[in-house]
């Protein structure tokens, strides 16, 4: 039996005190008035004067001339093409750049950044037939949105973290699923490790369905979802049109069949698998076969449903068919991940004796493999959208690429190139300090995914990666450990009634 | 000078794995040995050096990859930048996601083709070549080790007995 040790325990615990630390940091830094956001933006004014922002933002306030800053757009703008392109892109639907009417482009320019973030398109359209909008009120109205952006930001900082961790636990959970129904003769060994990884699961959801009921009753300003505020669903057509999926009794009652759904399947696999052991008797492994096979077809159905609902539902105006398969490919190879790591740190405490460099060859295969299989995924979506440039579906990456370029480029070195470079020659898969150093670069390149999938939408332009953000990694990366190191000493580490066991022990390639 | 060999004949593979490890063991030269199939871990028991075909596998990929990079980069953005439905011709990073389809299949076009080729070279196989079977079974349901005769050649074919051969027979080797 594995005993936690109580020095990494009171590491998971530091973590967690760091990380509720940080959390409250940030919601009791979170501005209360938009008097005080008024402030923050006169100091972010000061701070870099000159830049292409900030000359659009003092525009924007001061209330400059028009003219002015249509200047200074061409002239950031490095020629006519892009310049024209670039427009386009911002302005979203229906507006066509006419450079003779400039001062008419540039109401719009001014006001769009402003409602693009709750992703208005219709809002976008609207304001740009008023272009005698009075100064006061567009200075209002962009007080009032970054104050709404800077409120959500420790609640996006809190989501993200929350179902990073939680997904990961499915992730694995998916994995070993796999395992089950595809009787693979390698992996019984690290049966254990994968439940334990899992194990996390419902902790994990029950944090995350908390999350899911603050955004739907705004608890505490929490407006991750623009469609939960009727408001914005009052004047938002787009929206109204997908009220039947997009609503949040549906919402709710989703969430629960499918966090029930995965729950319960992680039960009963768990509960079968220890009596396998006990038992020796086979009728556990083939209802843990059937289970296995059941679940995976409903996982396939509600993972995907999922990433609509949990990540894709944060940009209501943006949509894209395999979003779902891109959501998963980023948490699966994050599972698989986190598998290698914690098989890594038992084998070198000498607590899984028969896991051989071949196990651990096969887990970094999987790695290599679906982090290539991510990347494929991400090109896929990235170049479809880029490639036919339609104004409604290529705002999601516009934003991301002009606001979030480091994160977004920086995502794919972390997810492709360096396992890619890394993880391709098999000696490497087979030392535990080269493939400890590509799982962490794989996990926090794939956190940083999840980050560049919902921050673009609830923040904008105010991300930073601060202490509301490593907080809520903290947190929950410490509450992992616990759950998962916890699990780990409730049955041994090595199962034994599995049939494959022999052949896993053994395991050679 | 005449150079004689000893044809080791097996029916099986574990004999002849374990054959292997005993010719080892005597420092006895294996030739050569002729398989049916393959046998998994002949080559660690003979002591033959991996294969590096993987690493020429990887180079040549770097080869198509920036022969692929370098012609679309020349015809697309150089030699006639022509805005061809809005796409940005200025740069080659901002066509770039164009052009990657191409790219990959052509890394996995040199990767292959060039891997292919160079395995056919290094093994010496080509349409019309002399086939260098020693014996027909061994394409069928035997196994073959070629070991050279140095010194008393009663004793090595009684060891070759012993190992388990079916067959052990001396030739004379041209």
């Amino acid at each position: 039996m594995y005993q936690f040790s109580s020095r990494l325990k009171s590491f998971s615990f530091a973590l967690m005190v760091l990380g509720i630390l940080g959390i409250g940091y940030g919601f009791f830094s979170a501005p209360k008035t938009e008097a005080d956001v008024e402030a923050i933006l006169k100091e972010q004014e000061a701070h870099h004067g000159g830049g292409h922002h900030d000359t659009h933002a003092e525009a924007t306030h001061e209330g400059a001339s028009h003219n002015e800053h249509a200047k200074t757009e061409e002239h950031a703008s490095h020629d006519a093409t892009t310049h024209e392109v670039k427009d386009t892109l911002k302005h979203e639907v229906a507006h066509a750049v006419d450079t003779t009417s400039l001062a008419l482009d540039t109401t719009a320019v001014a006001v769009a950044p402003v409602v693009n973030n709750n992703g208005d398109n219709d809002l976008v359209v609207n304001k740009h037939h008023k272009v005698h909008v009075d100064h006061d009120a567009e200075h209002k109205e962009h007080v009032s949105h970054v104050f709404h952006q800077l409120q959500n930001k420790p609640w996006s900082a809190l989501y993200v973290a929350c179902i990073f961790f939680m997904l990961i636990a499915v992730g694995a959970l998916a994995f070993y699923a796999i395992q089950w129904a595809s009787q693979a003769g390698w992996s019984p060994i690290l049966f254990r490790v994968m439940e334990g990884v899992s194990s996390y699961l419902l902790p994990g959801s029950i944090i995350f369905f908390i999350l899911l009921l603050a955004a739907a009753f705004h608890f505490g300003h929490n407006g991750l979802f623009v469609w939960m505020d009727p408001e914005v669903v009052k004047h938002d057509h787009l929206i109204q049109g997908k009220s039947g999926f997009l609503n949040v009794p549906f919402f709710l009652i989703r969430a629960i069949v499918f966090l029930v759904g995965w729950n319960l399947y992680r039960y009963i696999s768990r509960k079968n698998s220890i009596k396998l052991d006990q038992t020796k008797d086979l009728s556990f492994f083939k209802k843990n076969y059937k289970a296995a096979a059941t679940f995976l077809v409903f996982f396939i159905v509600s993972e995907s449903i999922m990433s609509w609902d949990w990540i894709m539902s944060v940009d209501p105006h943006w949509y894209s068919t395999l979003f779902g398969w891109y959501v998963f490919a980023s948490f699966f190879v994050s599972g698989i991940t986190v598998i290698t790591l914690i098989t890594i740190y038992l084998k070198n405490k000498g607590l899984l004796p028969d896991v051989n460099k071949s196990h651990l060859h096969d887990l970094a295969k999987f790695m290599f493999g679906i982090s290539v299989f991510w990347t494929y995924l991400w090109f896929s979506q990235f170049m479809l959208i880029w490639y036919s440039d339609i104004p409604e579906e290529v705002t999601y990456f516009v934003t991301r690429i002009e606001k979030y370029n480091l994160p977004f480029f920086g995502m794919v070195v972390m997810n492709f190139v360096f396992p890619l470079l890394i993880l391709m020659n098999a000696d490497f898969k087979r030392l535990n300090w080269v493939v400890v150093m590509a799982g962490i670069v794989i996990l926090s390149g794939h956190y940083i995914d999840f980050f560049n999938m919902i921050m673009p939408a609830t923040v904008g332009d105010q991300w930073f990666i601060g202490a509301s953000e490593i907080g809520s990694v903290l947190f929950f990366a410490g509450l992992f450990i616990f759950v998962v190191f916890t699990a780990l000493t409730k049955a041994p580490l090595e199962s034994e009634g599995n049939p494959y066991i022999e052949e896993s022990k053994h395991f050679h390639y | 000078m005449s150079n004689k060999v000893v044809h080791a004949i097996y029916n099986d593979d574990d004999i002849l794995l374990d054959a292997v490890k005993k010719t080892k063991a005597a420092h006895h030269h294996i030739e050569e040995i002729y398989t049916p199939f393959p046998v998994h871990g002949l080559d660690k028991a003979m002591g033959l050096a991996g294969t590096r075909i993987a690493i020429c596998a990887f180079l040549f990929g770097i080869t198509g990859l920036c022969i692929y990079a370098s012609l679309l980069k020349f015809i697309m953005i150089e030699d006639w930048p022509q805005d061809i439905g809005g796409k940005p011709s200025m740069a080659f990073y901002q066509n770039m996601p164009a052009f990657v389809p191409v790219m990959f299949e052509g890394t996995v076009f040199f990767a292959a083709h060039l891997m292919v080729i160079t395995f056919y070279m290094r093994s010496k196989l080509w349409p019309f070549k002399q086939a260098e079977n020693p014996d027909v079974r061994t394409t069928d349901d035997h196994f073959l080790m070629e070991v050279g005769v140095h010194g008393n050649e009663e004793e090595l074919v009684s060891f070759f007995k012993n190992t388990g051969a079916v067959e052990v027979k001396v030739i004379d080797k041209h």
